[in-house]
This record gives structure tokens, sequence and C-alpha cells, in this order.
């Protein structure tokens, strides 16, 4: 298995996307060197358009090519499409339901050095709270590609969370069962249910491995649609277990965390804990130096769960 | 239609718009009263909108940028024979299609959902845009307000369309001076218009009477003749018009005439029915 980031998968599947289907429209905000929305660009430049740094605008655009029956892909970094261009995204996307795809990359503290004026933590919280929006957030290159195929093909706005960092493999194509609403169970256990997204993804794969090593046989759920929320799977697999812990690269407020709690407290209450960003800004700093500082490797999913079991 | 038949028409407009906005005790009645020609100059000679074409993802395409004046969008549809008269009494009532800011998904001429200002305009150029890529002749027009100039996303959209060579694209601007706190100029001063859209590459035709059918029906002209840059009207208008005490009173941006006050409107207007 390999190295990639979901940017780059992202960047790759648009390539190919585009070059297949010719009702794809694709817009960048002067970062297509660093969404890899360029890979588009390359092979078909016709239908790339670069809107300036101006992240507002180039949303309305998006709506407006959508409603001439574009399929338009939108890239810029995840704190300026959900962040600077949230109400454009509301009211000019998803109030009329159009056909956006809303692709932001560099989301969370593994963007780095940058610092926390580029990391978003917030996103997933301001997107999923958008009436008509699905939102997406694939952990690695395989499910990156199927992500933005599966975007591609649904009639409506999507928001999809991408990171600037190389991530390991997850899954090959072949096996990626990806389908949106869907979450994927990568380990079937007993005792607690983890239930990750993106980044986070990874490290509690890992955090598994330690756990297992203390008799602790987890579940582990890759929740790559954060909206619809798999509601069926996380209740089946809570049904048996005595803890839920969520883990996400993104404030426990809003996120992942809170749309499993929903889901839990209203019809299977169950205790939780929830991996991330505990209501605070990222910083510069190196991403494996800022996942630590912050509480983001398996380490620290792996005595979350074991804390919480106690 | 001839001059004459416009004329009639627009009392029949500005009837309803009163008439809407009255009876749903809310809505903007000024800055619909300022648009009605434009509207009817957009819907009679540009737009080439029918019944059979309404249904289509792909023709010529109208924005109401300034989606608060939607009383004057919804009585020209209305006019030209896209919403059912009866219907218009709707408007702002819960189970609405005529929702208080026009929604596209409700009403098949209504070809983009606004109410958020500077927003219409970047839609605008969408549009143009996805025209210019599948080389078609439609064209877009979009209704600006002048207080809506202060938003900064009317100047993102307005260099996006001269960088992309907008040709099909016309924005007209509604210039009546004055938006909910007062005249323009002294709430946060937007002009000069002229200066500001030429130097962001536009075409810019001025038309000093935007009521005037002639005037507005030759500035249209003028954009379509205009090749490599986008087109702006600059229509001086005067906010409120045909309402006696509407006229040039920011006060009527966005309160409902009352029963007495409907009367006047009426009267005003060729008499009460």
């Amino acid at each position: 298995m390999g190295k990639m980031a979901t940017r780059e998968a992202y960047g790759k599947a648009l390539a190919e996307l585009v070059a297949q289907n010719e009702s794809v429209v694709v817009l960048d905000a002067d970062l297509s060197k660093s969404t890899k929305t360029a890979d588009a660009k390359k092979v078909c430049p016709e239908r790339h358009k670069n809107m300036g740094i101006a992240e507002g605008n180039m949303m309305a655009v998006a709506a407006g090519l959508a409603a001439q029956g574009e399929t338009v892909f939108a890239s810029t970094f995840a704190i300026f499409a959900a962040g600077r261009a949230f109400e454009q995204i509301r009211n000019s996307i998803c109030y009329p339901k159009l056909n956006v795809k809303v692709c932001a990359t560099h989301a969370g503290i593994t963007v780095g050095e940058d610092g926390a004026s580029h990391q978003s933590v917030e996103d997933l919280a301001l997107m999923r709270a958008i009436p008509n929006m699905t939102v997406i957030s694939p952990c690695d290159a395989a499910s990156t590609k199927k992500a933005v195929f599966a975007a591609a093909a649904l009639h409506g706005p999507v928001y999809m969370r991408l990171g600037r960092l190389g991530v390991e493999d997850v899954y090959t194509e072949e096996e990626c069962n990806f389908e949106i609403g869907k979450g994927i169970v990568i380990h079937e256990g007993k005792d607690v249910v983890i239930i990750a997204t993106g980044y986070m993804v990874q490290q509690a794969k890992a955090a598994c491995e330690m756990l297992r090593e203390k008799g602790i046989e987890p579940t582990l759920i890759d929740m790559h649609t954060i909206k619809p929320i798999d509601k069926d799977l996380i209740l089946k697999y809570a049904e048996s277990a005595s803890l839920v812990v969520t883990c996400e690269e993104h404030n426990v407020l809003g996120g992942l965390g809170s749309a499993v709690s929903e889901v839990l407290s209203q019809a299977m209450p169950r205790k939780m804990v929830m991996v991330g960003l505990q209501d605070t800004f990222g910083e510069s700093g190196t991403p494996a130096e800022l996942v630590e500082k912050y509480g983001l490797t398996a380490k620290h999913v792996c005595e979350a769960v074991v804390k919480g079991l106690e | 239609m001839t001059n004459e038949q416009l004329a009639k028409q627009a009392i029949q407009i500005r009837r309803n718009i009163v008439k809407m906005v009255a009876n749903a005790k809310s809505g903007h009645p000024g800055g619909s009263l300022s648009a009605v020609e434009i509207m009817q100059t957009i819907y009679d000679k540009e737009m080439h909108l029918t019944q059979e074409n309404v249904k289509d993802t792909v023709r010529n395409k109208f924005v109401l940028s300034k989606g608060h004046a939607s009383p004057v969008l919804y009585a020209t549809l209305s006019a030209f024979g896209f919403i059912d008269e009866e219907e218009l009494m709707t408007f702002r009532k819960i189970n609405t299609r005529l929702q208080g800011h026009p929604n596209m998904n409700y009403v098949d001429a209504v070809d983009m959902s606004t109410g958020s200002l500077g927003q219409g305009i970047s839609t605008a150029v969408g549009m143009a845009l996805s025209n210019k890529i599948r080389h078609n002749d439609y064209r877009v027009h979009v209704l600006i307000g002048d207080g809506e100039c202060e938003e900064g996303q009317v100047w993102e959209a307005a260099m996006a369309a001269a960088h992309y060579e907008l040709d099909n694209l016309v924005a007209v601007l509604d210039f009546n001076g004055l938006q909910i706190d007062g005249d323009i100029k002294d709430v946060m001063n937007p002009t000069p218009f002229d200066k500001k859209f030429e130097a962001f590459g536009w075409n810019v035709i001025e038309v000093l009477d935007g009521h005037d059918y002639d005037a507005l029906a030759s500035a249209f002209e003028a954009a379509r003749a205009c090749k490599g840059k986008p087109s702006l009207i600059l229509a001086h208008t005067v906010k409120g018009k045909g309402i006696s005490y509407m006229e040039n009173n920011a006060g009527w941006h966005g309160s409902a005439p009352n029963a007495e006050q409907l009367e006047i409107a009426l009267n005003d207007l060729g008499g009460n029915d």
C-alpha cells in the first residue's frame, strides 16, 4: 500500500472525470497547484476556469454554471470555501439545490506550518448545518477517487473535505466499496465502536491494533459521509457496545462526534468519547508535531478508548 | 409591443406591485416601481421567453440580483403570461410559490434564486460563462441595485465578467439613488458607477431616463452590438415611480401601504377597480 494526500487523489480523479464527462466544469481560486485542479486543467483547459482570489464570487459563479446544466467542481482551501464563502454556498448553491461540488482541500490542522488562519476546524459543522448539502470526508486515495465519481453522479450540492498531508492508503481501489451515505466497517469487534472520518481513520486503525494487544476488540467504522450520516450502521454496531468513540480532525463541536451523538442520544443512548480538537484553533508546526500536541494520534485514540471503558 | 401598449401594461404592473405588497403587508415597493420599464423592455424585447422554451435549462436568462424587488419580477412575469394574475395575491403568504425573494425551483420563468445582495450578478456571470464554454448565442440579463454596489462581490463579479470577455452579459443598474437608510451618497457612496464599471473593463451605456422605452431599447441594442466586453446599462430611475407619496422617498424601500394608502396609490394609477 502506498501513500498519497487526498487532495492529490482528488486532482487525479478530477482529471479523469473531466476527460470523460463533458458536462464537468472546474473552478479554482488561484490555488489550482495546491488544490490539484491543475491536473484537470491540463486535460481540459477550456472547462477549467480560474476565478482569481475571490471565493465568494467563485461559489455564486458555480451556481450560475450549474443553473445552465453544468456539473461544477469548485475548489479552494476549506477555510475559504466553508468559511469565507459560507453564505454564497448557502444561498446560491444549497437553497436552489444546484449541482455544485465544493471540493475543499487543506482541511484540519495537518495543513501544518501555515498555522491557524489556514487550518479549518469548523467546516464540517458549517457545511452539515445547511439544508440540501451532502458532506463527504474521505480518508485515502482510493476512497477519494470513488467519492469524486459518486459526487458527480449525485445531482445536487456536495461538500468534500480533503487534506494536504500525504496519508497511508486504507483501501485498494478494487476493495474500496464506497457509497455516499454508507459507512465502511473496517473491523468488526464487540467492546467498543470507533467511528472515524478523514485523516483520523488511519490513526484509529493503528489504535485498533494497540487495543487488540490489550485484549479489547473494537469495531472500526470509516464514516466518510458526515451527512446524511449512516444512522442504521451506527445503531447496528452501538447496540452491543458500551462505548462509542468518534475521531475527527475537526472541532468536536458540530462535526462527526456531534452527528453521531445526534443519532445515539435520540435512539439508543450510549456513553461517548469524542477525539478531536477540543474547541481550539491550531497553530504553526509540522503536521506530526501538531497532531501530537492536539491529541490526534493513534496513541490518543487508544487512550480515549481505554479511559472510556474504565 | 408598441410604446402605447407598454405604457398601458406598466400601469397594470404597478397596480399589481402595490396590491401584492399591501395584501402581504410586507415587501419592497420602492425599488420594484423604479424598475418597471426596465423589466418590460427585457421581457418584451430581449428575453424571447415563450411557453414552449420556459422550461429549457439553456435559453436567454434573467437574474434579479436585487432580489427584494421580487414584486416587479412576479408582476412582469404575470403581465407576459408566465404567472396567473390571481396567484400574485399569494405573494409572501404561507405555501406560496411567490416567496419574498425569488426561488427558481418554484416558478419556471424565475431563472435564479436570489435575495442576498451581490450574489445574483455572480450567478449571471456563471450563466454567461457557460454560454461561452458551449459556444451558443444565448444572452444573460441581470438587474442590480445601486445600493447593492456597496457589496464587494459586485466588483468581484464585474472583474470576472470583463476577464472572460462576457459580451453575452448585460447588467442593468437601477440607479434610483436611495437605499433603506437613505440617500446612497450619505449611507456609503458607491458612485461614480460609470467610471468604476469602465475601469473594471465594462462597456457603459447611460440611460438618463430609465422609464423611457425608446432609450432603454436602444441601450440594449447597443449592448448587443458591443463585442469583447460585458455591458452595463446605467439607468437613472425614480424610486417609487408612479405613486405620488412614494416617489423619491427612501421610507418606501421596504414597507407596505395600508388600505388607505393603497387607495391613494391605485388612484395615482388610474383609479380603483
